[in-house]
């Protein structure tokens, strides 16, 4: 008959003990972003499993869900102080999440770990506290539909905006629904006003910002609305610019029907597969004329940052580096189709697709700017400006009143 | 003594038992109904409710910041336009097919097809009635693409981006989804209406409009006056809608209390003002409640 033995006994309480001791020195970092759902299914969980095997002693726990229900979870997790150890971000979030104290400063961390800050491309500053990396970059070109272009006459792609104007006016054809341009200013998505309007201010080397607040009745930002006023005077936008909304814009494109549109390089397989026969090309945002300096590239990220309540800020600081290390930051950009967050990162689609290729030179070639990263209530920034969009498209007030009103309502929020 | 505590016993267990047998109901409409509603009135009277953990006492100041933004009585204004215009659509309509599908001049088996047809806007969902709305008025639409055949506009129009013409374009798409609700109450109620009235009117020599003034009307009376209580305290809260076909835009043409209160809590992140709009709709509905249910005990 089995019978226990004392030196069994013994041996169960060691294995026992040790298993439990190495579970309680476990750390667990909680990491919610809205990444996992837009990536191909288990990738960022493998990623974050090599991140164990690289790192014995810390686990990791994804919280992912759609972008607008992370949006919701973080806001509230940062008032409540449940916030998770490490969080995906958007740019437009963090003065919020900040002003809330929610988020680290990582200055000390990169001190401490004697971090690379020329290896990233951007740290995103609040009152001098770093508080973001972007991870991954979408950039948002300019899509030509190459045959209506050359169906117009259009030989040279637009480098200027005058150029643009005169192409936009070519392409459109609206007897047959064809327009140069589209602009979709959905106040349900207000975020057009960031990637169709303010780009063109940025990819001028400009800014609609001035010491810290915002400069709207600047020249560039006037000339800015003056020129795509021109461009809905001469009738080269499709119509239903107030409602609509940039899934919208990229059927348009797809089907043929607008010969240019600003939009995200994440785009570029969607409209492939929408319409295979369609011949485009990318080039960089026109800019003023003469303007020869380094053209700002509109962009928007998938951004990382820590908790400031975190009980783990050392293991989550591992965490947001290895995420940003040259090798990962590249694997992980090849999955989602994205920008490096590490300057030296090279994603292995851009030597593979010749589209890709070309916007990473041109992302090479310049720089990523997105104003209304770091600025409070973003989104309601642009719903407000893209009210006075819509007044001076419909002919009730001009650019330079547009302008005024704008500034006036966004200075209530600074 | 001793039956005397009995008896008390006994008489404590009667009073207690009818609330033990309410109390599971009262427990879900308190947890459901009654604590959410507390809670956003406490955030209405607190300055960054949620967003801050230690919100401090914020008086009246958020319900007096709506109270002088023009937006908000545009928004009310448009509410009410959208409001009022489906309820008495909604009930015209519903009247008229009604009365069609009651109607014995109309061949069986054209009756059944009408009324799977008449029917139909009711099984769809308001994201898929937005999206239907969206690609039929449109600007290169079907709707603008017939009305130009026809000669009856010279232009294409922007029916949802155009200031003129939202509000009306939401307006409609609201009233084509709504009005089957109207039609089935009203069809039930014509055919609980004695056929003698109406066999008495024709003895009487009554023309159909009389009889539809002075009968039909009188006995639907009831249904209508519920119903469209009922459509009103609805559509008033009406988003989705509203939200996917115009996001309340143009500038702010169809802005309604719902796409306000809306922008608020996830557009400027001010969950205090939000709050105190959602009192606002809250106390609107109520009275337009109480109204409802006076009438129904009249009844």
């Amino acid at each position: 008959m089995f019978r226990i033995q004392p030196a069994m006994l013994k041996i169960a309480a060691a294995a026992w003990l040790l298993g439990a001791t190495s579970a309680m020195a476990d750390t667990t970092l909680e990491f919610t972003q809205w990444w996992e759902p837009e990536l191909p299914a288990g990738s960022l969980r493998a990623i974050m499993n090599d991140f164990e095997a690289a790192n014995p002693g810390i686990k990791v726990t994804l919280v992912s869900g759609p972008y607008a229900t992370t949006r919701d979870q973080i806001s509230v997790g940062a008032a409540t102080g449940t916030l998770s150890d490490v969080v995906g971000l958007d740019g437009a979030w963090v003065n919020n999440l900040n002003a809330q104290n929610a988020l680290a400063d990582m200055n000390p961390m990169m001190d401490a770990s004697r971090f690379d800050k020329t290896q990233v491309a951007d740290i995103i500053k609040v009152d001098g506290k770093a508080v973001m990396f972007p991870v991954a970059s979408f950039v948002y070109p300019v899509f030509v539909n190459l045959d209506l272009a050359a169906q117009a006459g259009v030989t040279k792609l637009p480098s200027t905006r005058a150029e643009f104007l005169e192409a936009a006016k070519k392409m459109t054809h609206a007897d047959k629904n064809q327009y140069g341009w589209v602009l979709p200013l959905s106040l349900q998505t207000p975020s057009g006003v960031q990637n169709d309007m303010m780009s063109w201010v940025w990819a001028s080397g400009q800014s609609m910002m001035a010491g810290g607040k915002p400069a709207l009745e600047g020249k560039p930002v006037v000339d800015m609305l003056t020129f795509v006023k021109s461009l809905n005077d001469a009738g080269t936008i499709s119509p239903g610019i107030a409602t609509k909304t940039e899934q919208e814009k990229v059927e348009e494109f797809v089907n043929d029907r607008v010969g240019m549109m600003i939009d995200s390089l994440a785009h570029v397989n969607l409209i492939r597969k929408r319409n295979p026969k369609l011949n485009f090309d990318l080039i960089p945002v026109p800019v003023v004329e003469g303007y020869t300096g380094k053209r700002g590239l509109p962009y928007a990220s998938w951004g990382i940052g820590i908790s400031a309540g975190s009980k783990h800020q050392e293991e989550a600081w591992k965490l947001v580096q290895y995420l940003m290390s040259e090798k990962v930051n590249a694997k992980l950009v090849s999955l989602a189709n994205a920008f490096p967050g590490n300057v030296k990162a090279k994603p292995d689609f851009v030597t593979a697709d010749k589209a890709f290729g070309k916007a990473f030179e041109i992302f090479k070639t310049g720089y990523l700017a997105n104003e209304f990263t770091g600025l409070p209530v973003a989104e309601d920034l642009m719903t407000q400006f893209d009210v006075q969009a819509q007044k001076m498209l419909t002919g009730e007030q001009s650019p330079e009143q547009a302008a005024a009103n704008a500034q006036k309502g966004w200075m209530a929020k600074f | 003594m001793n039956r005397q505590k009995r008896s008390r016993h006994h008489r404590l267990k009667r009073a207690v038992a009818p609330y033990l047998y309410l109390s599971p109901s009262l427990v879900i409409i308190g947890l459901l109904m009654l604590l959410p509603m507390v809670t956003v009135i406490g955030y209405s009277f607190q300055n960054s409710a949620v967003l801050r953990r230690d919100p401090s006492f914020a008086g009246l100041k958020h319900y007096q910041a709506i109270f002088a933004d023009p937006v908000f009585w545009a928004s009310l204004w448009h509410t009410l336009y959208f409001t009022c215009m489906s309820v008495v659509f909604h009930m015209t309509i519903g009247m008229i097919f009604a009365l069609m599908l009651n109607s014995d001049r109309i061949n069986p088996t054209l009756r059944n097809i009408l009324r799977v047809l008449y029917i139909l806007p009711w099984l769809f969902t308001a994201v898929i009635i937005a999206v239907i709305w969206r690609l039929l008025l449109e600007p290169n639409g079907v709707v603008n693409s017939i009305l130009m055949q026809l000669g009856l506009i010279g232009s294409k129009i922007e029916w949802f981006s155009s200031p003129e013409t939202a509000l009306h374009a939401v307006t409609f798409a609201n009233i084509w989804a709504g009005y089957p609700l109207f039609m089935v109450s009203l069809l039930a109620g014509l055919q609980g209406i004695p056929k003698d009235f109406y066999e008495a009117a024709d003895i009487d020599g009554a023309k159909a409009y009389q009889k539809l003034i002075f009968i039909t009307i009188p006995q639907l009376m009831p249904i209508i006056i519920s119903i469209s209580l009922l459509d009103f305290i609805w559509t008033m809260q009406v988003f989705p809608l509203i939200w996917i076909t115009t996001g309340g835009g143009p500038i702010y043409s169809t802005e309604v209390l719902s796409t306000y209160t809306y922008k608020l809590a996830f557009s400027s992140y001010n969950l205090s003002q939000a709050a105190a709009s959602a009192v606002i709709i809250l106390l609107i509905s109520l009275g337009l409640t109480l109204f409802y249910i006076r009438y129904q005990k009249a009844r």
